[in-house]
């Protein structure tokens, strides 16, 4: 047993604070939007030009001129505003977004990410994802802890091209969640998930942590 | 009617497209694309082009179809997925592609647009990003300098234009095309109405008219959707 995506995404949304303006990554980090606790306000960036994401348009009301960065329809809300992308990473890299959850591919125990490219295969680039994880103040990662030869992705180093050196705050696997203190370079284990042994999450990870279960 | 408004695109681009030029396109994805004078571009035939733009249209829109034409030799974007042909001639060489981060891209086409020749950020230090270029330190941080990009045309998308040129765009179809207006030696801009002068609130202007040199209504819009995402319609909401 493990965590499922949801599992992932609702581990994700505890990171939510009330008042945080929050970028979200393509994939299991998408479903977070869904999962923002009652009460709570939280607005999101999108990184094309726009801050105040709404919810997927009724059929029929599908506007070509209002794209998320997943390219998907999307709606305004009554507070949204509209901004050039030269703006939009002006509030990302000046530091202005609270919080970024995205994919990855690999994370090292230092803190470093790889979500671009794989050498040798087609790079399609690496977006805003770069700029994301450079400029916003606290950056979560959401991936499965190994690949589908099983292999681990929580590296002792990062053997992709690199999005960012030492930038994750907070690594979400399947397996558990691990905090790095990305000033020392190291990863501590603060969360297994459900049916998960501190031997099991231990022979799957390549990277060296420290175990601060919470 | 001013010198600035041309009958079609094609008008709009006469005696501005050469062999090896650049041109510098708005949107993101396909949203907020100037797709008239993308056909127009194709049309001109104009070859070895390096195109500068977030993506490179995708399969059968957008520039997609100027890179199936065979003239582009060169692209910077942040994203190119989505699109075959240019998956094909990148990775048999035909075709040199610049990767570079979104944020990064809009900078450098910012700053071109505003005399700014180069600058530092923090985004891709110690990657492959930052390969090659120079990097400094300010307030113990380190950062990489990325140059500043202008072009010999721009082409851009708003939604509305008067007859000076000033501009508003629409929703997130805004994106690239404010700072491509402004790098562009020229800049050519379709829209999907001119209003008279006068009609806009001159505090509501996104782009002032002296960076638009040439205007034209489109005369068709596919505004193709590439991920139509919905929610059905059964909350009473």
């Amino acid at each position: 047993m493990a965590w499922t995506r949801d599992d992932m995404a609702a581990r994700a949304a505890k990171e939510l604070r009330d008042g945080f303006y929050v970028n979200l990554g393509i994939g299991i980090p998408t479903l977070v939007a869904n999962m923002i606790p009652e009460g709570m306000t939280v607005t999101l960036q999108s990184e094309n030009g726009m801050l105040g994401m709404g919810p997927f348009p009724f059929e029929g009301e599908e506007d070509a001129d209002l794209i998320n960065a997943g390219k998907q329809t999307i709606t305004d809300l009554p507070q949204t505003s509209y901004f050039s992308s030269a703006d939009s990473f002006g509030m990302i890299r000046g530091g202005h977004i609270n919080l970024s959850i995205l994919g990855g591919m690999e994370v090292a125990e230092n803190g470093d990410l790889a979500n671009w490219m794989v050498p040798g295969k087609m790079v399609k680039g690496m977006g805003g994802a770069m700029d994301l994880v450079a400029g916003v103040k606290r950056v979560v990662v959401v991936m499965d802890h190994c690949d589908r030869s099983g292999a681990s992705k929580v590296k002792k180093a990062c053997s992709l091209p690199l999005t960012g050196k030492g930038v994750v705050d907070l690594l979400i696997t399947d397996l558990g969640v691990f905090e790095i203190d990305k000033q020392a370079g190291r990863a501590a284990l603060i969360e297994l998930a459900r049916g998960v042994t501190l031997d099991e999450i231990t022979a799957k990870t390549e990277a060296s942590f420290s175990v601060a279960l919470r | 009617m001013s010198h600035k408004v041309f009958k079609d695109a094609a008008a709009a681009l006469e005696g501005l497209t050469f062999d090896g030029m650049t041109v510098m396109s708005g949107g993101f994805g396909l949203c907020g694309i100037p797709e008239n004078l993308i056909r127009a571009l194709r049309d001109s035939n104009a070859r070895e082009l390096t195109v500068i733009g977030n993506n490179v249209g995708c399969d059968h829109h957008g520039m997609w179809l100027v890179l199936a034409n065979n003239q582009i030799k060169k692209v910077l974007a942040s994203y190119v997925g989505e699109n075959k042909i240019l998956e094909q001639r990148f990775m048999s060489g035909e075709i040199e592609i610049e990767f570079n981060p979104q944020g990064t891209l809009a900078e450098r086409i910012r700053a071109g647009g505003a005399g700014i020749p180069a600058f530092y950020t923090r985004t891709g230090y110690g990657t492959k990003v930052a390969e090659g270029k120079e990097t400094r330190q300010f307030n113990g941080e380190w950062y990489v300098m990325e140059t500043g990009l202008v072009a010999d045309l721009s082409l851009v998308k708003a939604w509305k234009a008067d007859a000076e040129g000033n501009l508003v765009y629409r929703k997130t179809a805004r994106n690239f095309n404010p700072m491509i207006a402004t790098a562009g030696k020229v800049t050519v801009v379709e829209v999907e109405e001119i209003v008279p002068v006068g009609s806009f609130d001159p505090d509501q202007i996104h782009t002032p008219g002296i960076f638009v040199d040439r205007i034209v209504v489109g005369a068709h819009f596919d505004k193709h959707i590439e991920r139509r995402t919905t929610r059905p319609r059964t909350e009473n909401a």
